[in-house]
C-alpha cells in the first residue's frame, strides 16, 4: 500500500524481533517447502524448454510446427486452463471461509476445466501421431512431445490430487492438516498454469508465425 | 491463522486487518482473470495478424507471456512486495535467475556450435588451395 498507510498502520509499541516471535506457523513453513520445489519444477520446465528452442529447426524433413499446430484447439485449451486457474483460486477463497458446498463446486468445475484441457491435448497428439508426427519422428517432435507431455503429465498428477483432496476433505473435513495440503494444491494448480502460458507462446504461437 | 510478524505463506492473501482498504478477494481473482484473457486475446491476435511487422511480432509475444506471468503471480498467487514475502520473493528471483540463464545460455551455445560445426567442411578447401 502506500506510505499514508503504512505509517497509520504502525503500532505504538514496537513489534517483537523476528528472534523473538519463534518458528513461524506450521502453515507458512509448509507452503514455503512447495513454493520452492514449485521452483525446481520450473527449471526443469525450463531445460526443456531450452532443448525444444534448440531443436525447433532439427524437423529432418519431417513436418514442421506450421502443419501440425491447430490454433484453435490450443485457444480452447488456453481458456480451459486459465478458467480453472481461477474456479481454483475461488475454490480457496471458500476454503478460507470453511464453506464447504463452495469448496466442492469450485473442485467440479476446476476438475472438469482440467479434464476437457486433457481431453483436448490427448486428441491433438493422437491426431499427430495418426498423420505420422510421432516421436521418433525428428528431433523436433521429440523435443515437442517430451515438453508438451511433461506439462500434460503434471495437470494429469494435479487432477488425481485434486480427487485426493476432496475425498479428505469429505472424511476429515477442514482440519489444517487438510488446509495446508490444498493450499499446496493451488499453488501447483497457479503453477502449472504459468508454465502453460510460456508453452503456448513459444511452442504455438512462435512456432507458426512465419 | 496468518501472523503479521511472520512472513507470509506463499499462496495466501495478505490479511485485511492489515490493509483494511485492499479489495475483497473474490475481485482481485477476477481482475486477474479479465486481464489474462485479454493478454491471451492479444497475443493470438499477434501471432495470426498480417497487420504488424513479422521482426516485431516475436518480441511482442514474449513480452506478452512474461507479462501474463507476472499477472498470475500478483493475482493468482498474491506475490507482494511487502516485507512479509521478502523470502517468496526472493526464492523466486533466483528461480527466474537459474531458468534465464539456462534457456538463454542454451541458445547461445548451440547457436555458437552451429556456427563453429560449418568448419570442417571449409577447412579442405582452404587446405587444397595451400597446396
Amino acid at each position: 500500500m502506500n506510505i499514508a498507510v503504512a505509517i497509520d498502520t504502525v503500532p505504538q509499541d514496537t513489534p517483537p524481533s523476528v528472534s523473538e516471535t519463534g518458528p513461524a506457523p506450521k502453515r507458512v513453513v509448509v507452503a514455503y517447502g512447495f513454493w520452492i520445489f514449485l521452483l525446481s519444477d520450473i527449471i526443469m520446465f525450463a531445460a526443456l524448454f531450452a532443448s525444444y528452442a534448440v531443436l525447433v529447426r532439427s524437423t529432418a524433413g519431417g513436418p514442421g510446427g506450421a502443419q501440425l499446430f491447430n490454433q484453435v484447439t490450443v485457444a480452447i485449451e488456453t481458456v480451459c486452463l486459465l478458467v480453472s486457474s481461477y474456479t481454483c483460486g475461488l475454490m480457496s477463497l471458500a476454503i478460507n471461509s470453511r464453506y464447504r458446498l463452495g469448496t466442492y463446486l469450485g473442485a467440479i468445475l476446476t476438475f472438469a476445466l482440467g479434464a476437457a484441457f486433457l481431453t483436448l491435448e490427448i486428441r491433438e497428439f493422437a491426431d499427430m501421431i495418426a498423420r505420422g508426427a510421432t516421436p521418433e519422428r525428428s528431433a523436433f517432435l521429440s523435443a515437442f512431445f517430451t515438453l508438451v507431455g511433461c506439462h500434460g503429465l503434471h495437470v494429469t498428477l494435479g487432477l488425481i490430487w485434486l480427487v485426493v483432496m476432496m475425498v479428505q476433505v469429505a472424511a476429515m473435513g477442514f482440519v489444517p492438516a487438510v488446509e495446508r495440503r490444498l493450499l499446496c494444491f493451488s499453488l501447483f494448480w497457479h503453477a502449472l498454469d504459468i508454465v502453460w502460458v510460456g508453452l503456448f507462446t513459444v511452442v504455438y504461437l512462435m512456432g507458426v508465425s512465419p | 491463522m496468518t501472523d503479521t510478524r511472520h512472513e507470509r505463506a506463499p499462496g495466501d492473501r495478505p490479511s485485511r486487518e492489515m490493509h483494511a482498504s485492499a479489495p475483497s478477494e473474490f475481485l482481485v481473482y477476477t481482475i486477474g482473470l479479465i486481464v489474462a484473457l485479454l493478454l491471451t486475446a492479444t497475443s493470438f491476435w499477434a501471432a495470426n495478424t498480417t497487420l504488424l511487422w513479422t521482426g516485431g511480432v516475436f518480441l511482442g509475444l514474449a513480452v506478452l507471456a512474461i507479462a501474463q506471468m507476472g499477472i498470475h503471480l500478483v493475482f493468482f498467487l498474491h506475490i507482494t512486495t511487502g516485507p512479509e514475502s521478502t523470502n517468496n520473493v526472493l526464492a523466486l528471483a533466483f528461480g527466474v535467475l537459474i531458468v534465464f540463464v539456462v534457456v538463454a545460455g542454451s541458445m547461445w551455445i548451440m547457436a555458437d556450435m552451429n556456427q563453429n560445426m560449418l568448419m570442417p567442411s571449409a577447412e579442405p578447401t582452404i587446405m587444397r588451395m595451400q597446396h
